[in-house]
Parts: structure tokens; C-alpha cells; sequence
């Protein structure tokens, strides 16, 4: 089922998808009206199907077919927009709910396969990726009780090491060890950090940038070449809207694609078309264990976005698709993609489709600025209109930050800035000093920007 | 939010603007504490602001308001001839209602606009459905039936405006368009996947390639303060408590038989933001401007109807196909997918189509 040609960069390969494609399709057509009475699932028309309901579609599923529609809508995003490659190293981000419990079981069931098609090779040309996973204990943050997060961290081990081979790496790090490289007392400056926060809605955003800044450091640290997140459709849905809100619509299309290479270690996103209610039942159907951990429900803001959009996804099964689609039409950065393309490494099939959805470079020589906090890249000339009364914040002098995380995240007194900043993780202080220069963006890449382009008349 | 907006006891304390008089109220959009009198002076001089920095007038001009006889409008109009007075805009002012024709829908507004053309003294256009279009709304929903999806209403009144502007011969068009309004409008845009309104609905003009722009000089304007404006100014005062309450504006293409329940969520949405984070509203509105979209993907392209000359990027635009099904005793003419008038109409929906089909695959599917 695999093949080892030059066209595949992973355990796959991709005339099987494009097959099933066409398939699903085609039975799609025909079943229209006729077969839904006869209740039999609509792709295979052999088994009963499952409730499963799949948003938006009448298609409905039989078990089997159910799970490799959704592992096929994962590993259609791994394979092409490069993902994961043989010589990779990718670490999970695992918080023990339905989404990266699925995010799990896909990367090792890929892990797994790659593997057996290694033992059957002959010359082992192609290494077999590796695995790691990462759970951020947040308790410091919160008043979980001690013997709870003892026993979700036991369940995660549990989970994880009941995987079969190849073994994986599990890190259990805690949130405030993002400051250990300062040697102090961690959890102290964490508090000190997030109780200089008035609003509530900024609190629960940098605790987000937090476990991004702790994610990247495991991975850092310990060789892994990307970090692969479980965000799922609705999960992205909420940000679409969060961040409108927030005024962030100009970085807004930096953060749902399916790649994100701003961070030292490039960030990916697979199972960005998996709505949360899909993962769910897959969890149910395969008994895939969830893990209670203490990420309480939203409040302030994100919390009145996570109901708003609950309520639209209740009114209309499709509107989570529907809203991470519109907003997959704005214009990605030119870091959305996996930078430095080895070419022999990655099917011109890819290469070409990333051209054509202008995942190269828009406007090859970019000198994107980051928001110091956030990281979101700031819109050159962020002069908005003076009537929209936002006078220059004091802090915009000591710090490049987007109007989102000067407004709910910075403070507003001079000196109280002054006594904040250094209360800020390494990796903000250092991205706030070189805050007007991307410090991932090599010149290296722009340049390579820009002879990618050359090629364009190809098409 | 009536209970909200009405000025508050404050204590004491000074107004923060002039720091003489007593504070009266509580501005909705910053919070301040500030007295009734630079409340007015504040709010007409932001707009007054607005109007400056993005040149929406010309000296010498003909510009007719949008009046529905809603709050939003009447205070427009109230506005517009004051800063026009006291800043020499040098404009000609209008006032250019539309009347449907639904039985007992627009009797109250329309009682309010003829009031305001008496007290700012601005000349008023009544155009009606039955002079534009040869139907009245209620003549129209005999014939096609209560439908849950009905194309009439949006698309007869997006263009009765533009056609009652023609007549009265005004180089542009302002409407009442308040900064909830353009913020529910971003979302709705997000929510339905319309990229391409999406990236026009936060702009303050519109249509200046099109016969007659449109501006909104309450882009920036809360409808709380327009509301607070209402209930405090005398010559407002008499505006009927059921314009108030009732959203009567003509750029709601929403059918008025059948509305959207997103709509409904969404504003109320908007109000829950609001209530504790004021911003929330300018923050919209800012991502709307802040998108990065395509350009290619901003405008479709415009022609002109054959049949009316109105701008369309068909052969035909959509308001003549569906008179044109009306007249011929078909009303499902041009309703749905099955635009049997239009051929060109027809090709450029199968393209309409093919891209769609594009876009809805997988990415990747496409190579093989
Ligand atoms: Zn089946
Ligand atoms: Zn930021
Ligand atoms: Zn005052
Ligand atoms: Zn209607
Ligand atoms: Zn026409």
C-alpha cells in the first residue's frame, strides 16, 4: 500500500488518497437520496453505520470507514504541506483531551506503518520518523488539587506507554519551568507574572504563549525538528473569531495554517478539517482514553467566543468548516510552510501546489516584525485611525507589541512597565529587544524566497 | 441596553473633558465620565473628525441620507445639517426614504422621516417599490408565498437606494450605518465564508467605481451613544418610541419575513462583548480592515444590466431577472441555481462552481 518511489516523503503514498478520492466521491453521487433509507454505510455500502454525524454532510459512516475518513483528512495534511518527513523528529503536544488523544494514536499509527515498511525494505533508504510527546502541567496555575494531576500525568504515562513500538519519549514538564535557565524560583515568577495581569481574557492568552514558549523548549532541547499541535477545526473556529475580536485580523492567517514556521521549531496543525465533534466520537469508538486535566472553561472574552460559536455550531452543523474556510481564504505569511525545501526530498507535485496557493513568500523580501508577547507579526505603519482613539500606548516604547497585548496583556503605566518586562520569559525579552526584526526569518531564506520564484512560469 | 445607556448618577465627579460641570454620563465607547454638554460636543466633533480625515464629501455636492426613520437615520440627518451649518461643508442635503409597500410596516418611520424634513428643513424623496420596481413587497410575497428563503427582499432593496439616488440626481449616498452594524457585518461575512464582502464591508465609502458611492460617517459611532443622543436631544425627542426600538434601516438586506438566526446571535454577541470590553466593537471593525485578502479575490467584475443600467456582473443584474420571473408569472426565475434568463448569467456560474468545487477539495487533490 506503500510505495518507496521518490514521491513519497512518508509512510504513504499519494495515488492511494487521490483513489479514494475519486471513490468517495463517486459513491457520494450515486447514494444521494437513494441509499440513506436503506441504511447502509455510503462509502463501503457493506456495514451498518455508526451515529457519527459528520457535520454538514447526510454521508454517514460505517465504523471502519468512518476512522480512515478522518485518518485520511490527517494524513492528507501530513503529506502535503511536508509535515513530517523520514528524517524527522516531531514531539506531540498532548493535554490528554479527545483531540490530541487522536493526535496521538495518528502520528503513532503513521509512525507504526513507516515502520513496518522500513523492517520490509531492502536497502533502508528511508529512516523511520520519531516520536516524542509532550504534557505541560499547568497546576501551578490553577487550583487543581495535587492527587488529581498525580493521577491524570499517571494516566498520560499509562497511555503512552501502552503504545507499541516504536517507543516514545514522554515529557512531563511543568509550565513555570520556562524560567529555569534564570535559577529562580519558577512558580514564584509565574505568579508574580500572571497577577501583574488585570484582565482576565489577557491571563488566559499568555498562559497560551506560555505553553507555546514551553513546547518550544522541550523541543529545542531535546532535537526535535517539529511540534505538532491537535487544534481542530473548531478549536480553530474559536480562534478565528477570538482574534477578530481582539482586533489581531491582520496575523489572524498566520496562525490557522496548516504550518507554522515562525518558531524555531517549525509548529503544524493536521488535524486542522477534523471537527472536535468527529475526534470525539472516534475517541468513543475506539475507546481511546481522555484525560481529565485542570484547562477549566474559558472566561472573559474567549469564553464568550467558545459559547457564541457553540451556539452557531448547534443552529447550523457546518458553521465550524464554514468559518476556518472564510478565514483560510485570507493571505498566509510567507512562514507558513516548511522552510528550507530539501527538492529531492519533496514531490514537485507539493512544491507546485505550494506555489499556487501562495504559501511561498507574498512579496518574497519580507522583514515581518513580531509582537514581542504574541509573536503574531505586526502590521507594518500600525497607525489605525486616530479616531478609533487609541492614543500610542506609553509601553509602545519599550516594547513591539500588537494592540491586542498592549491592551489586555501590557501595562499601561510607564512604570509599571518598567518592573513588568523583566518578569517575562527569556524568549519575550529577547523578542522584544530585536523586536523589529524577525530574529527566525534568516537572510538565508528570503533569499531563497525569492529564487523559488523564478520558477513560477513553469505552471 | 436601554437600561445601560440611560445617563447614570455619578456621584460628584467632574467631567472629564471640561473637569467643571458634574458628570452626567458614562461614555459607552471609552468608559469616560463625562457632562452631557461635552458628551454632544464630542460626539459631533468625532464624526465631524471622521468626515475630514477620509474625505467624504466634496464642497458644492448632493448627498442624500439614507433616512428610515430609525434612530440611526434620524440622527444622521440631525448631524449632517448641523456640522454642514456650523463647518460650511457647502453640501446639498436630502433626505431619500424607500417605502415597500408592506402593509402597516413602514407608516410610523415614515411619519418620522416627513417630521425631520420639516425640522432640519431638508427636502425628502419618498420612492416606492411600486414606482421602482411595478410591485410592492406585499403585491410580490402574494405571488411567490411565505418561502424560507426569499431573494426578493435583499436584492430589491440593495439597489432601491441607488435607484431613488439616481432620481433625485446626488453624487453620493450616506447611510446610518453605525460601528455595531459594521462589527455584526464582519462576523456575519466570517460566518457565511464571504470573502469578498468580507473585504468591503469595513470600508466608509463604497461603490465609487459603481453611478453612486455610499459612505457611512458613523463608522466609529456606537449605537449607545446614538441612542444617548436620542434621548437627550429636544428635537429628537419626538422621534416615535417605535423607531427606537426596531431595526428599520434600509442596508439590512435581510429578508424581513424570515431573518437569519445567526444574525440574532451575532448581536447579541456583539452586546455581551461590549458589556466588558467596550473595545471589542473598534477591535472588529479593525481586524475587517486588518484582513490580509487577495485583491484578485476583492472584486468581481462589474459591468452594467443591459436591461437597467444598474451595475451587475451579468448580463442582466439580479433585480430585472426576478422582475423579469414576477412579470412573466415565474417567480422561481432566477431564484436558486436555475437562472434560465441569463445565459451568460448561467456560464458564469458553472465557473462560479468549478472554483468553488476547487477550493472545497483538499488541497493536493488538484495535482493528479
Ligand atoms: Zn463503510
Ligand atoms: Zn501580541
Ligand atoms: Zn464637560
Ligand atoms: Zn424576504
Ligand atoms: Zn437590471
Amino acid at each position: 500500500m506503500a510505495c518507496n518511489s521518490s514521491t513519497c516523503n512518508s509512510s504513504g503514498c499519494y495515488k492511494e488518497y487521490e483513489e479514494e478520492e475519486q471513490h468517495k466521491s463517486k459513491t457520494r453521487a450515486e447514494v444521494k437520496g437513494s441509499n440513506i433509507r436503506q441504511n447502509l454505510c455510503v462509502k463501503c455500502k457493506s456495514s451498518e453505520p455508526v451515529c457519527c454525524g459528520i457535520g454538514g454532510e447526510d454521508s454517514r459512516f460505517c465504523k471502519d470507514c468512518f476512522k480512515n475518513n478522518l485518518y485520511g483528512k490527517f494524513k492528507q495534511a501530513v503529506t502535503y504541506n511536508a509535515m513530517i518527513t523520514p528524517p524527522d523528529k516531531v514531539l506531540v503536544a498532548f493535554s490528554g483531551g479527545p483531540s490530541s488523544r487522536v493526535l496521538l494514536q495518528f502520528v503513532h499509527e503513521m509512525q507504526y506503518r513507516a515502520q513496518k515498511n522500513y523492517d520490509a525494505s531492502k536497502d533502508k533508504s528511508l529512516p523511520v520518523f520519531g516520536v516524542g510527546v509532550a504534557f505541560i502541567d499547568e497546576s501551578s496555575t490553577n487550583s487543581f488539587a495535587s492527587q488529581q494531576i498525580e493521577k491524570a500525568i499517571e494516566d498520560i504515562r499509562s497511555i503512552v506507554s501502552n503504545l507499541a513500538p516504536p517507543s516514545k519519549e514522554l515529557f512531563v514538564v511543568p509550565i513555570e519551568s520556562i524560567f529555569s535557565s534564570d535559577g529562580i524560583d519558577c512558580k514564584e515568577r509565574l505568579k508574580k507574572l500572571l497577577d501583574a495581569l488585570g484582565d482576565v481574557t489577557g491571563k488566559e492568552d499568555l498562559l497560551i504563549h506560555l505553553r507555546m514558549l514551553s513546547l518550544q523548549k522541550i523541543a529545542s532541547e531535546n532535537g526535535y525538528t517539529r511540534v505538532v499541535l491537535g487544534s481542530c477545526t473548531s478549536r480553530i473556529a474559536c480562534h478565528v473569531i477570538s482574534a477578530t475580536v481582539k482586533g489581531q485580523g491582520y496575523s489572524l492567517s498566520a496562525d490557522i495554517q496548516f504550518v507554522d514556521s515562525r518558531w524555531e521549531i517549525p509548529v503544524v496543525l493536521p488535524l486542522r478539517d477534523c471537527p472536535a465533534q468527529e475526534l470525539n466520537t472516534l475517541c468513543s469508538l475506539d475507546g481511546l482514553k481522555i484525560v481529565e486535566t485542570p484547562n477549566g472553561p474559558f472566561s472573559g472574552i474567549n469564553g464568550l467566543v467558545s459559547s457564541f460559536v457553540k451556539v452557531l455550531q448547534e443552529e447550523n452543523l457546518s458553521r465550524e468548516c464554514t468559518i476556518v474556510r472564510t478565514a483560510g481564504k485570507l493571505t498566509p505569511f510567507h512562514f507558513n510552510r516548511i522552510p528550507e525545501i530539501q527538492d529531492s526530498n519533496v514531490p514537485s507535485a507539493t512544491r507546485r501546489h505550494h506555489r499556487r496557493h501562495g504559501l511561498k513568500s507574498n512579496g518574497s523580501l519580507s522583514s515581518e516584525s513580531f509582537c514581542a508577547i504574541c509573536n503574531s507579526p505586526l502590521k507594518k505603519s500600525n497607525s489605525s485611525s486616530s479616531l478609533t482613539n487609541e492614543s500610542p500606548q506609553p509601553s509602545n516604547r519599550f516594547v513591539a507589541a500588537c494592540s491586542s497585548c498592549q491592551f489586555q496583556i501590557l501595562p499601561k503605566d510607564p512604570s509599571l512597565m518598567e518592573q513588568f518586562l523583566p518578569l517575562l520569559p527569556h524568549p519575550m525579552i529577547t523578542r522584544a529587544k530585536h523586536g523589529d526584526r524577525g530574529n527566525v526569518s534568516s537572510l538565508r531564506e528570503q533569499i531563497q524566497d525569492f529564487l523559488l520564484s523564478d520558477g513560477d512560469d513553469e505552471i | 441596553m436601554e437600561a445601560d445607556a440611560k445617563p447614570m448618577k455619578l456621584g460628584g465627579r467632574l467631567c472629564c473633558v471640561c473637569n467643571q460641570r458634574r458628570a452626567a454620563l458614562k461614555r459607552p465607547k471609552t468608559l469616560e465620565q463625562i457632562c452631557r454638554e461635552c458628551f454632544y460636543a464630542v460626539f459631533e466633533e468625532e464624526i465631524h473628525q471622521v468626515i475630514l480625515e477620509n474625505k467624504l464629501f466634496k464642497p458644492g455636492e448632493r448627498i442624500a441620507i439614507g433616512a428610515s426613520g430609525g434612530k440611526d437615520s434620524t440622527v444622521l440627518a440631525y448631524v449632517l445639517s448641523e456640522l454642514n451649518r456650523r463647518h460650511n461643508y457647502g453640501l446639498d442635503l436630502f433626505l431619500l426614504s424607500v417605502d415597500e409597500g408592506i402593509t402597516g410596516y413602514r407608516d410610523d418611520s415614515l411619519e418620522t422621516v416627513k417630521r425631520n424634513e420639516l425640522q432640519y428643513g431638508l427636502p425628502l424623496k419618498i420612492v416606492s417599490y411600486k414606482d421602482l420596481y411595478g410591485w410592492t413587497m406585499d403585491e410580490i410575497v402574494k405571488m411567490i408565498g411565505l418561502k424560507n428563503n426569499c431573494t426578493f427582499c435583499g436584492v430589491f432593496r440593495r439597489q432601491a437606494l441607488d435607484r431613488g439616488a439616481a432620481l433625485l440626481k446626488v453624487d453620493k449616498v450616506a447611510t446610518g450605518h453605525n460601528a455595531d452594524d459594521i462589527a455584526e457585518t464582519v462576523l456575519l461575512n466570517i460566518l457565511r465564508g464571504d470573502i469578498a464582502r468580507l473585504s468591503r464591508c469595513t470600508s466608509i465609502i463604497t461603490g465609487e467605481d459603481g453611478p453612486i458611492p455610499r459612505c457611512k460617517p458613523f463608522k466609529y459611532t456606537y449605537e449607545k451613544e446614538i441612542f444617548m443622543i436620542t434621548l437627550g436631544c429636544q428635537s429628537l425627542n419626538e422621534l416615535s418610541t417605535y423607531a427606537y426600538f426596531k431595526k428599520l434601516d434600509y442596508f439590512s438586506t435581510e429578508c424581513i419575513y424570515s431573518p437569519n438566526a445567526y444574525r440574532g446571535f451575532a448581536r447579541e454577541f456583539i452586546k455581551d462583548l461590549e458589556r466588558i470590553r467596550p473595545r471589542a466593537i473598534l477591535d472588529i471593525i479593525k481586524s475587517g480592515e486588518d484582513f490580509r485578502i487577495a485583491t484578485s479575490t476583492k472584486m468581481p467584475e462589474q459591468g452594467t444590466c443591459e436591461r437597467c443600467g444598474y451595475i451587475s456582473s451579468q448580463k442582466w443584474c439580479k433585480a430585472c431577472v426576478l422582475l423579469e420571473g414576477l412579470n412573466r408569472g415565474l417567480p422561481k426565475l432566477g431564484i436558486g441555481r436555475n437562472q434560465g434568463l441569463n445565459s451568460d448569467a448561467k456560464k458564469d456560474i458553472k465557473k462560479d462552481d468549478r472554483t468553488k468545487s476547487i477550493e472545497s477539495k483538499q488541497c493536493g487533490s488538484l495535482e493528479f
